[in-house]
């Protein structure tokens, strides 16, 4: 394995980790991963310590416990729904033996985790979707926790804050999964209508029915930089259409341009402009409320 | 072993099958078409207008696929574009502004899968009609006649009442679609078929929809009298519904809780 120090030569010694560094003892074992976009091979700590993005500025995916812990304020996130989980509605050829090999690989019964959480001190409902249990697709149980989290937080005149990642619906589950869409989207427009805030932070990549169902219900729609967000997938439209799709097709960037996100938001800034959204929002409700105590 | 599912497949795809739009011609003989989204264009993959239903106003909307190669060319084969979503939902804001009920026929393989459907939002039109229908105020009544496939079938079938013809298939994507993902060979979609559950037996059966519409041994007319019988009915029943929103909101609830 070749080591990070070979593979990198820092240019100045602010680059090193400046004059006061202290030694860091590098375990060898340490995994190490390859950017894809500019080659350089990273250790796992050192991509931790950067919020999982690399110098060139490559943002590398997250499972839902690690966005958790990038947006929420530490210690405050307290877990819900963790009892819903997916069946074998259809009987589906592979499904049962795929749902224990995606229960293995993240160590979660689902692929979207639910919660209270505080954003730089401000509370909402926090949900984020997991990349690693099959590739974040909306079966019954992703549905229901959805569902859920948008209730609890109308009952409780909450804001959601809502971290997508997703192939889209899973097939797997048949029409219960394409049920999921109309039901969640209900959800969500009945959180609205109580005239409560919901922010929806697009990450790579964002497909198919969620897409189409509560990542584009929010009142703010936020995605990190060049992640993938569209309906159909890149490759289905060039096989179907035989056109060669434009460069940065689908990409956040273009989504911007084509007026379908309000921000694009780098990792490292992301709790800030939320918390910061949340508390123009969330001021809101608090004069609400100390008004509908004095007319009492 | 073959449940027979693909089958059905095949058969709705026919060109020779009644469209959304012999549909409004059979059932409906007032109606008058309405175009466009006002924002971007008008989909032709997307019939819709006003008719009356006995003696009440109605809010038609079809899926049209076409009869004919130049039809189906013209009409995208029934795939809507997002402006046609968008057409769709102005007109059920104008039927709950004017207190009609919307009466909606679904056919599709899905949403039109291109560039510009993409530039266009394709997902956030989907997504908006899924919540703007879920509390339209006004009794929606939605009728699967051929193919129902993907969230661009969904798009149009949040309803109080959703009812598929015998032989229609129901399904979250289309079996190419499936075999192609699952087991990168749309060549397997006859599999897929099968394992997707997509008849309106399975449908019926896991309680997505409400009722079977009978077709074989009939003629087209002898079904759109049927069709036109039971609207009529479901129409008064949910008339008299005060808590149409909640009840729709309700159906979808429970799927898969």
């Amino acid at each position: 394995m070749i080591s990070f120090k070979f593979a990198y030569k820092p240019k100045n010694e602010l680059e090193a980790g400046g004059r006061d560094k202290i030694p860091v003892q590098q375990d060898e074992n340490e995994p190490e991963r390859e950017c894809p976009n500019c080659h350089r091979r990273i250790f796992e700590s050192e991509l931790w310590d950067n919020a999982y993005v690399c110098r060139c500025g490559h943002h590398f995916r997250v499972n839902a416990r690690q966005r958790i812990a990038l947006i929420s304020d530490a210690g405050t996130f307290e877990e819900l729904f963790s009892d819903v989980k997916s069946s074998d509605p259809l009987d589906f050829k592979g499904y049962g033996r795929k749902l224990e090999s995606a229960k293995n690989v993240s160590r979660e019964d689902e692929a979207v985790i639910c919660g209270r959480a505080k954003i730089g001190g401000a509370e909402c409902m926090l949900f984020a979707m997991n990349p690693e249990f099959m590739m974040g697709s909306m079966g019954c149980a992703v549905g229901e926790r959805i569902t859920r989290a948008f209730e609890t937080a109308t009952a409780e005149k909450l804001p959601v804050v809502g971290c997508t990642i997703s192939g889209g619906a899973r097939m797997q589950e048949g029409l219960f999964s394409l049920m999921q869409m109309a039901k969640t989207s209900g959800a969500v427009k009945l959180h609205s209508d109580a005239g409560l805030f919901y922010l929806v932070l697009l990450t790579d990549p964002t497909m198919g029915g969620v897409t189409a169902s509560f990542a584009m219900g929010g009142d703010i729609i936020l995605a990190e930089p060049s992640a993938t967000v569209g309906f159909a997938g890149a490759r289905v439209i060039e096989q179907t259409t035989h056109k060669t799709l434009p460069k940065g097709f689908q990409k956040s960037e273009f989504l911007l341009e084509h007026g379908f996100v309000d921000a694009i938001v780098s990792r490292g800034e992301e709790k800030d402009v939320i918390s910061h959204l949340l508390k123009l929002h969330g001021a809101r409700a608090a004069v609400d409320e100390k008004l509908s105590e004095v007319s009492e | 072993m073959s449940s027979g599912a693909y089958e059905k497949v095949k058969l709705v795809r026919s060109s020779k099958r009644q469209t959304g739009k012999d549909y409004i011609d059979g059932i409906f003989t007032d109606f008058f078409e309405l175009h466009g989204d006002r924002r971007y264009a008008d989909d032709p993959a997307i019939v819709g207008g006003i008719a009356t239903l006995g003696d009440i106003p109605v809010t038609v909307i079809a899926i049209e696929k076409g009869h004919t190669a130049k039809e189906r060319a013209q009409r995208t084969s029934g795939a809507p574009n997002p402006e046609g979503y968008r057409k769709a939902l102005r007109l059920m804001k104008q039927a709950e502004k004017f207190g009609r009920p919307v009466i909606t026929f679904v056919d599709t393989s899905g949403a039109y899968c291109g560039i510009g459907a993409e530039e266009r939002g394709q997902g956030q039109a989907i997504a908006e009609n899924l919540m703007e229908m879920m509390t339209l105020n006004v009794p929606i009544i939605s009728v699967l006649v051929g193919e129902g496939e993907s969230g661009g079938a969904l798009a149009l079938a949040v309803a109080d009442r959703v009812w598929m013809l015998e032989n229609a298939v129901y399904s979250v994507i289309s079996p190419e679609g499936c075999a192609s993902i699952l087991w990168r060979d749309a060549s397997r979609a006859e599999e897929a078929a099968d394992c997707l559950c997509l008849t309106a037996e399975d449908a019926l059966a896991g309680g997505i929809i409400d009722e079977i519409i009978p077709e074989e041994g009939l003629s087209a007319d002898e079904i759109f009298a049927n069709v036109k019988e039971k609207l009529a009915a479901a129409l008064a029943e949910l008339s008299e519904n005060d808590n149409l929103c909640a009840e729709r909101y309700m159906r979808y609830r429970r799927i898969g809780g």
